[in-house]
């Protein structure tokens, strides 16, 4: 077979798994209840985590909700939401294929390309996900009385930042499925942990000037810092942490988009990595949690 | 490895390591295969007939590209499995008996379609495909079931015709009628037969511990345990492997010390099952005059007869004679300690 008829063939197949795997990722995502019972869940969620944060927040800042930080926080925990889902989606794909619907040996024995089909199992996450965050945006916005204006917002910034920090989202997502393809036991915790850490590191609900030096350092290396950072900057139209002020626009663009592009030669690299292992020590099809 | 076979192997192995338990100083492995050497002709429907353990599971894993051998080669269709496994993909399919997998959420149509969708079927092949093996397992009317709803027997007919569905160039079958009563058995087994007739140089290699399966199916049978395969022929061949023998089943009053029977000359091989209250003894014998000395031993084992059958020979006597236990006897593969 030549170079081109490969290439070709790859590209098919890289084009079909994403595709497959997006249809069957909404089919699991919104066909576990009745559609009505899916609507509420996918109201009452965002709405009872937001909730969680403005009452934590009333009850440190005893009241205050005018106050930019309060603005700044509810952005960043609203965006948050695209962390946990797709990051731990894609993640939790090989587990649920492996362990639930103990189909992975068959997808893994078909022609289709897994780093694709993983990237597609995320896109219904990130639908839902993306359901969820203008929910919790309103309901901010409504009921809370933020005064976000999204019409005069930066849309460049914020359309580039929202789209590099999706993607690298995604591949941090790719990243733990390698780690999930070769920790079969227990597996499913890997993600929840990873978003727990991440949410302490990255400046989600508050600054990173908070954290102690040491720590502040963690949350510079992580491209999540600078999605957030510029997520609220394009919103927001201003910076509240006096760590990351100092940084343009651009720079946090480059350093996002540099992040992503590293985190995409990281991902496939070490998932082909994790799938050399997973298939030297029997790990596709081992069944450990059901 | 020049001339162009389906499957091919080369002194292949494969070697687990198992996990120390509390207290074990020294790594322990497990030979799943050891050095097997084999060729399977393209169109040929070739069994792999074995007790449970055997490895011929681990055979069929190493060769879909799901598992990486520790040691020696294998060729799909010409192609390196390590080398190359992708392009393997494009020429195979799998099924594994006994198994009950499928996206619960979706119907049985819904999982099927989107199996072809990874082959590359176009929507009017899928379609026709579907509805052909849906027809074939006896799945029409449950095509918009929901297969969270399907019994454990109907979810691994909906398995089964997944199998078939990119009408692949060499197919797997591990155990495909595990556990399925004898009805759809028969119906799978009579399929698999028409599909390798009607599609020269479709190949298919099959698993089974039942005898009777790799018997009526299979053009050459290679028997295999602990790892290793020990004779690969025609099953017609395999069985004249006994042709001067004679093959006795007695079964008689529970015995104690039976194992008596081994000492006795002119017994080749004995196997003996404490079954229902009785004691079942199966010899393969030099020449039918030693019967009498064991209808003897019998007696003096202070057994009495119930029944006693002469036999044709069948695969599992050609195990037996090889092998020296029978199928329902199994040992663990073979653990060492490095």
């Amino acid at each position: 077979m030549s170079t081109e008829s490969i290439k070709m063939n790859n590209w098919h197949e890289s084009a079909r798994s994403f595709r497959v795997a997006t249809w069957l990722g909404w089919q699991i995502e919104s066909n576990w209840t009745e559609p009505f019972l899916f609507m509420i869940y996918a109201i009452a969620r965002p709405v009872a985590s937001a909730l969680i944060l403005v009452f934590m927040y009333m009850v440190i800042a005893q009241g205050g909700m005018g106050h930019p930080l309060f603005a700044y926080i509810y952005l960043g925990n609203a965006f948050y939401i695209y962390v946990a889902s797709v990051m731990i989606g894609i993640s939790w794909t090989v587990t649920d294929d492996r362990e639930h619907y103990g189909i992975l040996k068959y997808i893994y024995a078909a022609p289709i390309q897994v780093y694709f089909y993983l990237l597609g199992r995320g896109v219904a996450k990130t639908l839902t996900a993306t359901v969820a965050v203008v929910i919790t945006l309103a309901f901010g916005m409504l009921v809370l009385r933020i005064p976000y204006d999204f019409l005069a917002m930066n849309h460049a910034l914020f359309w580039a930042t929202f789209f590099l920090g999706l993607g690298a989202l995604a591949l941090m997502g790719i990243l733990l499925a390698g780690v999930a393809l070769i920790t079969a036991r227990h597996s499913g915790f890997i993600g929840e942990a990873v978003a727990g850490a991440l949410y302490l590191f990255c400046g989600a609900v508050f600054p990173l000037d908070v954290l102690p030096q040491p720590l502040q350092y963690i949350g510079l290396s992580l491209p999540l810092t600078y999605w957030l950072e510029g997520l609220r900057r394009a919103v927001l139209r201003e910076s509240i942490s006096p760590l990351l002020a100092p940084i343009s626009n651009e720079i946090i663009l480059v350093i996002l988009l540099g992040a992503t592009l590293v985190l995409g030669l990281a991902s496939l690299g070490f998932y082909r990595w994790c799938e050399h292992r997973a298939k030297e020590k029997g790990l596709i099809d081992m069944q450990t949690m059901y | 490895m020049s001339q162009r076979f389906a499957i091919q192997t080369e002194g292949l192995g494969r070697v687990y390591q198992l996990k120390r338990k509390r207290g074990e100083t020294a790594p322990k492995t497990l030979v799943a295969l050891e050095g097997v050497d084999s060729e399977v002709k393209q169109g040929e429907l070739f069994g792999l007939l074995g007790p449970n353990g055997a490895g011929k599971t681990t055979l069929i894993k190493i060769l879909t590209t799901l598992l990486l051998p520790t040691s020696g080669r294998a060729l799909v269709d010409g192609i390196d499995i390590v080398q190359d496994p992708q392009e393997v993909r494009r020429r195979i399919n799998m099924v594994s008996g006994g198994e009950t997998c499928g996206y619960g959420l979706l119907t049985v149509e819904e999982n099927l379609w989107m199996f072809t969708q990874f082959y590359g079927l176009t929507d009017r092949v899928a379609r026709e495909r579907i509805n052909e093996m849906l027809e074939v397992v006896g799945l029409s009317d449950r095509r918009k079931t929901k297969s969270h709803f399907l019994s454990t027997g109907m979810k691994q007919k909906m398995n089964f015709a997944r199998g078939f569905l990119n009408d692949p160039q060499i197919l797997f079958l591990d155990e495909p009628t595990l556990g399925l009563d004898v009805q759809t058995s028969r119906v799978l087994r009579d399929f698999v037969k028409r599909w390798v007739r009607e599609r020269p140089g479709k190949t298919l290699l099959l698993t089974t511990h039942y005898m009777a399966e790799a018997d009526e199916l299979c053009d050459r049978v290679a028997i295999i345990d602990k790892g290793k395969i020990l004779a690969c022929d025609t099953p017609a061949n395999l069985k004249r492997r006994l042709q001067r023998a004679s093959i006795f089943k007695l079964q008689t009053t529970p015995l104690e010390m039976s194992n008596r029977f081994s000492d006795l000359p002119g017994v080749s091989k004995f196997i003996e099952h404490q079954r229902n209250g009785h004691t079942e003894l199966n010899f393969i014998l030099e020449n039918e005059n030693v019967l009498v000395k064991i209808l003897d031993a019998v007696q003096a084992g202070g057994g009495h007869l119930l029944s006693l059958e002469k036999r044709e020979p069948t695969l599992e006597d050609v195990f037996i004679d090889l092998v020296g236990r029978g199928f329902g006897d199994e040992e663990t593969p073979l653990e060492v300690e490095k």
